[in-house]
């Protein structure tokens, strides 16, 4: 099973719905430790993403993946437009004219946009950011990969790893973003990026699963 | 002249911050300020701010963009990849807003370079307000 353009705009408006239910949860989450609004900003983001998508024709994943980026990037309002725009338009890089992605595919893209969030952002492991769901789950893609493992498998071990990163979070201390002002009292607190990733990832493989 | 941007996440910060820096520095220092989403909320528009660097670009020598914090860091950096000319011409400072768009003002109105201007951002940090 492949990836293809029509399973990736599916994928990407099914992400949108999932951020749409959990908008008042991170914002919850991101009043606890930042400014609460992640959630209307991840669903301000996305909101304009299906609009762009739906208004457009896509053969290739890297020009659907660059207009998630660019729209991303100039409508979330929060740190989290720059991360995620980047991490859409690296990926876009990656997958410029291929009309699917296979396990080796998604898992190169997906670490070519780690990099970008990392690039911009300088977060490092267990800093408590969307950093810290994102690493474990493109390295569990990356091992999928390597043992020949179907996309959805792959997936599924993923989103495992990115559940656990989420989860990790919690106690840390913050040292990046917002939350990072508050020192000691950011622990205790699970972090929103962090938890929209794992959200983001989570649909990608439920959205891939219902199509097969 | 070296031109000036500051990005706050609010609009009205970033006015009044221009308005302050403007008054010591003179007509002649190209100064704009960047602030809140583009639905008027807290927050910062990477679009926004590509615009406001190509408006200053278009009128100095070069560009010093001072952010207030956060995103208004990673906007800047991001806005800096897309705008449509040399990015030599283009230097994030870091330092306190206010004190650091005040200083990097009249450092510019004095004829100082993009590296120099910038510098000065930084060094606002060290400056005492209650001390003798
Ligand atoms: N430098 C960074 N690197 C990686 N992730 C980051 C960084 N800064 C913030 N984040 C992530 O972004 C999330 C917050 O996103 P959100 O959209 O709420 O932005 P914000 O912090 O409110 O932005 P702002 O800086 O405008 O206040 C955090 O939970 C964290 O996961
Ligand atoms: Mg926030």
């Amino acid at each position: 099973m492949t990836l293809d353009v029509q399973g990736m705009l599916k994928a990407i408006d099914a992400i949108g719905e999932t951020l749409e239910m959990h908008k008042d949860y991170l914002t919850e989450l991101d009043s606890a430790i930042g400014d609460a609004d992640h959630g209307i900003n991840m669903n301000r983001g996305f909101h304009k993403v299906r609009e762009k998508l739906s208004a457009g024709t896509y053969v290739d994943l890297g020009a659907v993946l660059k207009d998630v980026g660019m729209t991303l990037m100039s409508s979330v309002g929060g740190a989290a437009g720059p991360l995620y725009g980047t991490f859409f338009m690296r990926m876009s890089m990656k997958l410029a004219g291929l009309q699917a992605a296979d396990t080796s595919s998604l898992a190169e893209a997906m670490e070519e946009g780690l990099k970008g969030i990392v690039a911009l952002g300088k977060a490092q492991l267990e800093d408590k950011t969307m950093v810290d769901a994102l690493t474990p789950a493109v390295e569990a893609l990356k091992k999928a990969s390597g043992n020949g493992a179907a996309l959805a498998a792959a997936l599924e071990s993923a989103v495992a790893a990115a559940r656990a990163g989420m989860e990790a979070t919690t106690p840390l201390v913050a040292r990046k973003g917002r939350a990072s002002y508050l020192g000691e009292r950011s622990a205790g607190h699970q972090d929103p990026g962090a938890t929209s990733t794992y959200l983001i990832l989570s649909t990608l493989l439920t959205s891939l699963k219902e199509r097969v | 002249m070296v031109g000036i941007l500051v990005v706050s996440h609010s609009a009205e910060a970033a006015r009044g911050i221009v308005a302050i820096a403007g008054q010591m520095a003179g007509d002649g220092v190209p100064l704009d300020g960047c602030g809140g989403t583009d639905e008027g909320g807290l927050g910062t528009s990477v679009p926004a701010i590509v615009a406001a660097i190509e408006g200053l670009l278009a009128r100095s020598d070069g560009v010093v963009v001072i952010p207030d914090l956060g995103s208004a860091v990673l906007a800047a950096r991001t806005a800096m990849e897309l705008v449509d000319s040399d990015i030599g011409k283009i230097v994030i400072a870091d330092g306190p807003i206010l004190e650091g768009a005040l200083m990097a003002s009249v450092e510019a109105s004095i004829g100082a370079d993009l590296d120099r201007v910038a510098q000065v951002v930084g060094e606002a940090r060290d400056l005492r307000k209650l001390q003798d």
